[in-house]
């Protein structure tokens, strides 16, 4: 058994910084990077708000992530643990994000498909840093230098709002796809398939089928 | 009776509690995982989970930014009164929630499922949850207060099997729910994982959920028959082959709980949740004279819980 090599990375990497990353690195992140989810792509793709960030000049790391945070009454920020949201559901909006902002370095959890890495993240030079567990919430919340700003709070919530957050060696993430578009959860997927018929032999299929184990909806599901 | 303002303190301190520090049985389950384990990746995960278990004692930082969903299991016993009644004992819950959202501090997760309104301190329609059990003893008037913050969109599972579907049946779903929601770590594994086998659909969930997250890890169910399985199961799920993050590994499982109701005589129904690595619950009995005394082990599932019988006559039993 080895340990993962571990890499420090500035939250405005070098495109050599990030081809130099291969599946599997342990990263630990320097700089400002940015929560956006749901409700942030939404409002900037969909009801084309300004992003109120210099993007990706000041950040190119996007953090698919609602902190446990609260904002105090005279306006100072408290944050205790940090940790990402799957990140699958957002694929509908990251290809308009990265070629609006620049974002290079895509941070949540369980990671994309490999089909997502080569239509949009390899063509943008982008690679997946998936946190760790999930989800090492205290961890991460140390690695918060402090809170630069939060923005669209009062139009989205504290958990849906854009947070920015200065990062001091901050993690651990793991690099989960890399320049060729691979996908590190895929690769470990496929070596976990070859026991799986073993573990499931003399199981039996439920006598009632379900819609989604047959596809057409002309079929009985007895 | 019990003072309602002891019991909005006391729920405020169990807030703090399940969000900071990880129960000792799920500790030392995880460890013991951590020992056996030799993938390379998931074994840098439960090492960076260890470590983060202790960075939030030591900050006194929530576990996890996700705080899941905090709810509440309220036991009493027979005699018991509150002080201003249910209705004073649910303001002091939700408004202990609410508080401590704002103070630890917790992310504010729930909002309404159409119009996404946010309060912004995980307290809304039909939250958080609150559900009551009884019990005759000991006697005397006491309360326990149990909160668990359960995360996890993922990881959770129902269908209705049938008695035809056997064991085999029960294995087969059992796998496809670790199978579905283990890959990429979707549940956030090695979890606790919660059986429900039986009762109407909706009590098939809750004891499920409840088998998950109100018994400890290494507690057994009380028939023999069932802890064999549970035994079964824990061994089942770690022979996938699939560890923390869905990567190659030998510990998806740290312990299997199975619960059971009776159920419609055509009818087999189950459940199957994972609580995940932050296995947030905490517990206290407080008392009328204002004791109050903190723990981690709900103890819900006592012989009284499981009964069979109409009536409940334990001593009458033990006599003959």
């Amino acid at each position: 058994m080895s340990a993962p090599r571990e890499v420090r990375l500035s939250t405005t990497p070098t495109s050599r910084a990030i081809a130099d990353l291969r599946l599997g690195d342990v990263v630990y992140l320097d700089g400002l990077m940015y929560t956006a989810r749901e409700g942030v792509y939404m409002r900037a793709l969909e009801d084309l708000a300004n992003v109120p960030m210099e993007l990706p000049s000041e950040s190119a790391a996007n953090f698919h992530c609602s902190p446990a945070a609260r904002i105090n009454a005279d306006g100072s920020f408290d944050m205790g643990a940090v940790t990402a949201t799957a990140s699958f559901r957002f694929a509908k909006w990251l290809p308009e994000w990265m070629a609006r902002t620049g974002a290079r370095l895509i941070v949540g959890k369980g990671g994309m498909t490999s089909e997502d890495y080569k239509d949009y993240f390899v063509p943008n030079g982008a690679v997946y840093l998936s946190t760790v567990g999930y989800g090492t919430g205290a961890l991460l919340g140390r690695g918060v230098e402090r809170v630069e700003a939060v923005h669209w709070h009062e139009e989205l919530g504290v958990a849906q709002a854009m947070w920015v957050i200065k990062c001091n060696r901050m993690g651990p993430f793991i690099v989960a796809s890399d320049l060729n578009g691979d996908c590190l959860f895929e690769r470990e997927n496929a070596k976990i398939a070859e026991n799986v018929a073993r573990v499931y032999r003399g199981t039996k299929p439920a006598v009632m089928k379900r819609y989604g184990e047959t596809d057409d909806r002309m079929d009985e599901v007895i | 009776m019990i003072p309602v303002q002891l019991i909005q303190e006391t729920a405020e301190a169990l807030m703090d509690k399940a969000a900071i520090e990880i129960p000792q049985d799920y500790l030392d389950g995880l460890r013991a995982a951590a020992e056996t384990e030799d993938g390379d990746l998931s074994s840098f995960v439960l090492k960076a989970m260890l470590e983060n278990y202790e960075v939030a004692k030591e900050d006194r930082r929530a576990m996890c930014g996700d705080t899941g969903v905090p709810r509440w299991f309220v036991k009493l016993g027979n005699e018991t009164q509150v002080e201003g009644g249910m209705v004073a004992l649910e303001a002091a819950l939700r408004r202990a929630t609410a508080n401590s959202t704002n103070d630890v501090p917790l992310r504010p997760n729930r909002v309404h499922p159409l119009w996404r309104t946010d309060h912004n301190n995980n307290v809304g329609i039909g939250a958080p949850e609150i559900e009551y059990g009884f019990e005759p003893e000991p006697e005397g008037e006491w309360i326990d207060l149990i909160t668990v913050h359960k995360g996890g969109l993922f990881g959770t599972d129902y269908r209705m099997l049938f008695p035809s579907d056997g064991i085999q049946g029960i294995r087969r779903f059992y796998l496809d729910s670790l199978m579905a929601f283990g890959k990429r770590g979707l549940a956030c594994q090695p979890a606790i994982i919660g059986i429900g086998l039986g009762g109407s659909k909706d009590i098939c969930m809750t004891l499920g959920k409840r088998a998950s997250t109100l018994r400890v890890v290494g507690s057994r169910n009380s028939d023999a028959r069932i802890a064999e399985l549970e035994d079964e199961f824990k061994e089942l799920g770690n022979s996938i082959g699939m560890g923390a993050m869905g990567f190659v590994g030998k510990n998806m499982v740290v312990d299997c709980n199975i619960e059971v109701g009776y159920c419609h005589t055509g009818g087999m129904p189950m459940s199957v949740h994972a609580f995940c690595l932050s296995s947030r619950r905490a517990v206290a009995r407080v008392h009328a004279d204002g004791r109050v005394a903190y723990r981690t082990d709900p103890d819900w599932f006592t012989d009284y819980q499981r009964r069979e019988t109409i009536d409940w006559a334990p001593v009458m039993e033990a006599a003959e």
